[in-house]
């Protein structure tokens, strides 16, 4: 666990001290400001639309560190060879994959914690007050935690095999059809042949299932989530974190790093 | 000669038909091989050389020794332990060729951050930090980011990195690379201070000259293929030796012709090299036409010779082969 903590922390202080990663949370912050102006000329649904641009602003930052730094997590220290003096002390692959992962999960939790703290700030402007109503926001952000957690073992998972573009393109290929998974699973009937449908609906399930992360709705009109999603989207991501990363390790542990 | 370790049976590096192959083309079916049935010891406490031309196989060894790569077939052990015993690299110290290291940390963060995979205390790291830094000439730049770093100053970080936790078997691959003549001799004085210690070390190079100074014994691999292991004074004795007279001819000698012919001018002096048989004969000559013989002493070839002589064989060989494959 120590060796996996020192990875951990050695990737959190890598990403802190990257200036591309403040200028995106600077971007954010901008971007939720922005909101607080659209807000005041949408009469009457000023916190509808700040938290709905805001929890959109985190999502999409922190989307593009995911993804953009989850690839550069293994590529950049094979091609850089940073890795080899590294792997020449007494840690495993599976430690350095695993440890690498909970640094950028780290940097995303600090950073999307930021972020949010900016979005309330906002919120606190236009209404001057924090209400209860206002912890579904809070529930919206850990989901998009949960879902960015999912982004950067697939980026590491596709990164342990391939060049860091074509990794970057099927992060974000199954990002996008990770997000139409229930539109998979209803598209069959008449529509196509039985045979696809079924091949579809079984695609449907293995695709990481990211609509569920998704409650901006709810959030922007203080409607309450229920426990048990809460609940099912931390088992369903830790679960199809710790699969994806389990092949990931099977995979760079198997690797030449010529 | 071997240092304090010297009669413990079991080498420190036991490497034992050592093979590997890359695959290359479009479909990866084709395979090139680039190391082939490596079999050889490093004794404990030895120092021992791994000399080739680029691309002869020198790095892939190391890196199938430190688990970076994997062998098509083969077996090696460090200190009795088989490679793929994690706790083995405690005992082990690397430095990469070429080394390059996470250019955000300073030289003193990076050793720290390396330190922490040896469960050192707070304290011992803070130690042993400051002693390397001191030790590889670092100790002033310890607080400058990395990504500022000269060639040759972060060679010698990652020469600090290998042996910071006091590895029995230290590993360098071309240690030497990069160093001005005064870096070299810090490494070299490194390297001779670790064999003192006890310590075995495993060095590739290319710089022959380095590995006469400091080697027990050296490995020459040519081609993916040991050619010949042993002290280099053994390897080199292996050739046909001769002499070589160095004289002066004063005004008005005549040197004797021929032989003057055969001599090579350095300023005022001459130096001709004769068969051992053919010396006295030779001497008698010059002395007959008036040269000063100034020394005569025994051609002993070097270990560049040496190696030359293996690289144009194998080179000889691969032209030989693709003549009879066409």
């Amino acid at each position: 666990m120590t060796r996996i903590g020192t990875v951990a922390l050695n990737t959190f202080r890598e990403a802190v001290r990257d200036r591309v990663l403040y200028n995106l949370v600077f971007f954010a912050l901008v971007m939720i400001a922005a909101a607080i102006l659209v807000g005041q000329i949408s009469v009457g649904i000023e916190q509808t639309v700040i938290i709905t641009l805001g929890l959109s602003a985190i999502s999409i930052i922190g989307l593009l560190i995911s993804v953009f730094m989850g690839v550069g997590l293994v590529s950049k220290e094979i091609d850089k060879r940073t890795l080899y003096a590294l792997l020449a002390k007494p840690l495993r692959r599976w430690e350095f994959i695993v440890g690498k992962f909970g640094g950028l999960a780290l940097t995303l939790t600090v950073n999307t914690a930021a972020m949010a703290a900016g979005l309330f700030l906002a919120l606190f402007y236009v209404k001057h007050s924090i209400e209860r109503a206002d912890t579904t926001v809070l529930v919206a952000v850990y989901f998009i935690l949960l879902k960015l957690a999912l982004m950067v073992a697939l980026a590491m998972l596709f990164s342990c095999f391939t060049t860091p573009l074509l990794a970057i393109l099927f992060t974000t290929g199954l990002y996008i059809a990770g997000l139409f998974v229930h539109e998979m699973r209803g598209l069959q009937g008449g529509l196509m042949d039985p045979t696809l449908g079924r091949l579809l609906r079984w695609v449907s399930y293995v695709l990481p299932n990211f609509e569920n992360f998704d409650v901006m709705g709810a959030a922007a009109h203080g409607r309450v989530i229920p426990g048990a999603l809460i609940a099912q989207n931390t088992v369903y991501s830790a679960l199809y974190c710790a699969i994806v990363l389990a092949v990931a390790t099977a995979i760079f542990s198997r690797r030449n790093l010529k | 000669m071997y240092g304090k370790n010297e009669y413990m049976a079991e080498p420190a590096i036991d490497i034992e038909n050592l093979t590997k192959d890359y695959p290359y083309g479009f479909l990866q079916l084709k395979k090139r091989r680039s190391l082939e049935s490596l079999t050889m010891q490093v004794q404990t406490g030895e120092v021992f050389g791994f000399l080739g031309p680029n691309g002869a196989g020198k790095s892939t060894t190391i890196k199938l020794l430190m688990r970076l790569i994997f062998p098509t077939a083969g077996s090696a052990r460090i200190l009795g332990r088989p490679i793929s015993d994690i706790e083995m690299h405690r005992d082990i110290g690397y430095l990469p060729e070429q080394p390059y290291f996470y250019d955000y940390l300073t030289a003193g963060e990076l050793l720290d951050y390396f330190a922490r995979f040896h469960d050192f205390s707070a304290a011992e790291r803070h130690e042993r930090v400051e002693g390397m830094l001191k030790k590889v000439g670092l100790e002033s730049a310890g607080r400058i980011q990395l990504r500022k770093y000269s060639k040759g100053m972060l060679q010698r970080v990652g020469l600090a990195q290998a042996i910071l936790h006091d590895p029995k078997v230290v590993v360098l691959d071309e240690p030497m690379s990069g160093l001005d003549p005064v870096g070299r001799r810090e490494v070299r004085d490194i390297i001779l201070e670790l064999k003192k210690k006890g310590n075995t070390v495993l060095f590739s190079t290319h710089i022959l000259s380095d590995a006469e100074m400091l080697c027990d014994r050296v490995g020459v691999i040519v081609g993916g293929k040991l050619q010949g292991v042993g002290a280099p004074s053994e390897l080199v004795g292996l050739k046909a030796q001769g002499m070589e007279i160095l004289f002066e001819l004063p005004a008005g000698a005549d040197g004797g012709g021929e032989l003057l012919a055969q001599a090579t001018r350095t300023g005022d002096r001459y130096r001709l090299q004769v068969e051992e048989s053919g010396l006295y004969t030779a001497m008698e000559r010059l002395g007959a036409a008036g040269a000063r013989i100034l020394s005569v002493a025994q051609v002993k070839p070097s270990l560049e010779e040496y190696f030359m002589h293996l690289v144009e064989a194998d080179r000889a060989q691969a032209a030989a082969v693709e003549v009879r494959a066409k």
